[in-house]
């Protein structure tokens, strides 16, 4: 019941942001076409709100996340054409390079590996350095940032044949939301019905007690962030596929949308709380809500300050309902 | 009258059921160093918390030099001259010794009220350091000092303060001999600068050396006063323990069998030394001694939890490997820790999810969780220890604390261990949930499992064990057969 009541209020928000949309501008915003590419363009930062879920359920954060994008997609784009046949040069040039499809599909899952390296990097850092999340990601976003920089001297690796995790479609859907919809219910079945999702649990609400009970903690921890990796070398891709190319300044500020959904859906930032279906509905209900706002002519700029109140009003929603209106000093 | 200091009339106070202290009288007259014994639980804390103004009495007066005094808060009583002397320091650890002592109270300059004037607090401090020729600098950092140098500064402050009564409890603990004379000698000299001292500690022979009286609590009650010329430390021990012991504790029919669990020499280099005992199968064995005497640190030697340097560790003669909690409930030990909130719990957590959190693996869901039988094992293992829960689905914070205990009792009942190590197992519960728990104890002993009960409460270790084992500062002092022994001796044990 209480589970059922803490989904609501995202849940009913969602709602109300559609039926709003409906009512403001029904022509454009019910259009098969525009709730199809909402949906897409929602998948990839979805799929990496399917993996900050377990790092914020940890009492964790991934800051890192908009910076591994754009590397692990630089990195992976090497991959491809190099394999293509390209030389150094001929890649940081620019020139254009036929990739072979398994060249392709070698670079994509090249682009999961680094990605979970990135991962298990950060993973490491915080629990043999014992520092906080907080500041290992704060560095690693710098350190990743730096590198997608410094590998083509801040010009993108071009990729135009790569198109198919952006336009590809399997069985009639798109395969950005196929991915997405494999990735969340792999994550939600991780969550729910096996030892890591629950040992996750049992860290953010309580770590000192997770390591009575006999958890190896440092264990679930690199293996949460290592996951949270992997999702976004996969997101990386699906970037790189719509841009047709990897940019270094890909997700500049993308932590701040998947953070906001994860913690929007119903995640405590304090840990051990939050589902799959929370962040679900946390996803769409931002990109709804911009793509509302869009439609209407609001600025991204202006959108920023709404996603902004919005994280405030979440976050105190939840505080209250937990409470039950309870008051407590600091 | 006109001597008192402090006089305390028909003091008592309950914290819910439990009454805490029970028409307790105190009178402290200026000038003398009286000390107030009592077993741990006795109420001696309460009491001073209620002097230091942290929450109020039910019932009962207190007067402060012949006017009625009821702080509000602990500011209050500051204001009125209480200083408390706690075993944690209670400093600011980056700031110097003269802002800590006048931290609240700061000096500031003429002009710009805003503006500190440093330089005349320093001045005053280093004043004062010098009136009592302790070796600080007032510009000293309190992080750099010992514990001894921060426990002066403590007193400092408290003198800044005006203090009139001075409160130290167990403040001898973290000393080294040598600054622990230090600390007599100026303890001596304010007395004789008119000063009343409260000093709590369980070192009987510090009460002798120090105290001109002595009071000794016992279960919320002031049994006994006495000035020091009437004491012995047999006497002060006796009225602490003296209670009969009620027959509360359910008989048990276990038949103690093999040695199934043995430590060889254990130590951690730091707060126990050299610890060396069995348990059979089918015996409950007590580890009594006082707070700090070391004995949850055996436990967490044991299970994993902190590293023992050396030493053996054996299971029905078998050497176990133990580098965290997670070998140690694979070797079937299991540890019911003494502080369910912060290492027992995860609160905000669902009932079932507690009870199968070590046990998963053990009940076949090492790879996929199934939900269903999860609960149900959960509810029957909670209804096998009469856990009250709306529902395992509910927190684990929805509990009473014996709910709570009890939670944690099915978790390790799930876990089928063979030894298991039980610290403070009662604790803040209620009667009813305490008798459960003990009848828990007997059935688990009469499976041929092998018991550990720490415990502070000495009618508990004798209700309950086979044999008791008594610790001070880190050693096994004493190993006795329950049925030999009497409480006056354990007490002996752990303090002398």
């Amino acid at each position: 019941m209480n589970k059922f009541a803490r989904q609501l209020l995202p849940f009913s928000s969602l709602l109300f942001i559609i039926s709003l949309w409906t009512c403001l501008v029904p022509d454009t915003f019910l259009s098969f076409q525009n709730i199809s590419n909402v949906l897409t363009r929602s998948a990839a930062n979805g799929i990496m709100a399917c993996g900050m879920t377990f790092i914020i359920i940890t009492g964790g954060i991934d800051l890192s996340i908009g910076s591994m994008l754009a590397m692990t997609g630089m990195l992976a784009s090497i991959v491809m054409l190099m394999l293509g046949g390209g030389t150094w040069t001929a890649i940081c040039g620019g020139e254009f390079i036929a990739m072979p499809l398994w060249a392709m599909v070698i670079g994509t899952v090249a682009g999961m590996v680094f990605g979970g390296l990135c991962g298990l990097f950060n993973g490491i850092c915080i629990t043999r350095l014992k520092l906080a999340p907080f500041i290992v990601t704060l560095g690693s976003m710098s350190i990743f940032r730096g590198v997608s920089y410094v590998l083509n001297d801040g010009k993108p690796f071009a990729i135009s044949a790569y198109t198919y995790l952006d336009t590809g479609k399997l069985l009639g859907i798109p395969v950005p939301l196929l991915l997405f919809a494999i990735a969340l219910a792999g994550s939600g079945f991780l969550l729910k019905y096996t030892k890591f999702g629950r040992y996750a649990y049992a860290i953010g609400s309580n770590i000192t007690t997770a390591f009575h009970a006999g958890i190896n903690v440092n264990k679930i921890l690199v293996g949460a962030y290592t996951f949270m990796g992997l999702l976004t070398g996969l997101a990386a891709m699906i970037y790189s596929s719509r841009a047709s190319s990897a940019q270094p300044s890909a997700g500049l500020s993308l932590e701040m949308d998947v953070i906001a959904a994860v913690i929007i859906g119903g995640c405590s930032p304090a840990g051990g709380k939050g589902t799959m279906t929370g962040t679900l509905i946390g996803t769409l209900l931002i990109s709804f809500l911009r793509n509302g706002l869009t439609l209407l002519n609001v600025s991204t700029n202006l959108q920023l300050i709404v996603i902004g109140f919005i994280i405030i009003f979440a976050v105190t929603a939840d505080r209250l309902a937990v409470q039950g209106g309870k008051k407590e000093n600091i | 009258m006109s001597n008192d200091r402090l006089d305390i009339q028909g003091l008592g106070k309950a914290f819910g059921t439990v009454q805490v202290l029970r028409d307790v009288n105190f009178r402290l007259r200026a000038g003398t160093v009286h000390a107030i014994c009592g077993e741990n639980g006795a109420g001696k804390s309460t009491l001073m918390k209620i002097l230091a103004g942290n929450f109020p009495a039910d019932s009962g007066q207190m007067f402060l030099e012949g006017r009625p005094y009821a702080p509000a808060n602990p500011a209050e009583a500051i204001r009125a001259g209480i200083a408390m002397i706690y075993q944690e320091l209670d400093l600011a650890e980056h700031l110097t010794v003269a802002e800590n002592i006048f931290l609240g109270q700061e000096r500031t300059a003429s002009r710009w009220k805003f503006r500190l004037d440093n330089n005349a607090m320093t001045q005053e401090t280093q004043e004062l350091i010098s009136r009592f020729g302790f070796p600080l600098t007032a510009d000293a950092v309190i992080g750099d000092l010992s514990v001894a140098q921060a426990q002066m500064v403590e007193i400092l402050k408290a003198l800044h303060q005006n203090a009139k009564i001075l409160v130290m409890d167990e403040p001898t603990s973290a000393l080294s001999q040598t600054e622990a004379a230090q600390l007599f000698t100026i303890i001596h000299r304010f007395r004789e600068e008119g000063l009343a001292i409260i000093y709590i500690s369980h070192r009987m022979e510090e009460i002798m050396d120090l105290a001109d009286e002595v009071s000794v609590l016992r279960d919320g009650e002031m049994v006994w006063h006495a000035p020091i010329g009437d004491c012995t430390v047999e006497t002060i021990i006796r009225h602490m323990v003296g209670r009969e012991l009620v027959d509360f504790y359910p008989k048990r029919n276990a038949k103690i069998g093999d040695v199934l669990f043995a430590v060889e020499n254990l130590c951690d280099h730091e707060k126990i030394a050299d610890v060396s005992f069995q348990v059979r199968r089918g015996e409950v064995v007590g580890l009594g001694g006082l707070v700090g005497a070391g004995r949850t640190e055996v436990a967490n030697a044991i299970f994993g939890v902190s590293k023992h340097i050396s030493g053996r560790i054996t299971m029905q003669g078998k050497d176990l490997k133990i580098h965290s909690p997670a070998d140690a409930i694979r070797a079937r030990i299991a540890y019911l820790t003494e502080d369910r909130k912060r290492t027992g719990l995860c609160t905000a957590l669902p009932c079932s999810w507690n009870i199968t959190l070590p046990n998963l693996d053990h009940i076949g869901m090492a790879r996929i969780l199934s939900l269903k039988k999860e609960l149900e094992q959960s509810r029957k293992e909670g209804e096998r220890v009469h856990v009250r829960w709306a529902s395992p689905e509910d927190a684990a914070d929805t509990l009473s604390g014996g709910n709570q205990q009890k939670l944690l009792l099915a978790r390790w009942l799930m876990a089928e261990s063979d030894f298991l190590i039980f610290d403070e197992p009662t604790r803040g519960i209620d009667v009813g949930a305490k008798k459960d728990i003990y009848l828990l104890l007997n059935e688990l002993a009469e499976a041929g499992k092998g018991l550990l009960v720490i415990s502070s409460e000495l009618p508990e270790l004798f209700g309950v064990c086979d044999r008791i084992l008594v610790m001070r500062e880190g050693r096994l002092t004493a190993n006795l057969q329950t049925k030999d022994t009497t409480p006056e001796d354990v007490m002996r044990h752990a303090t002398i």
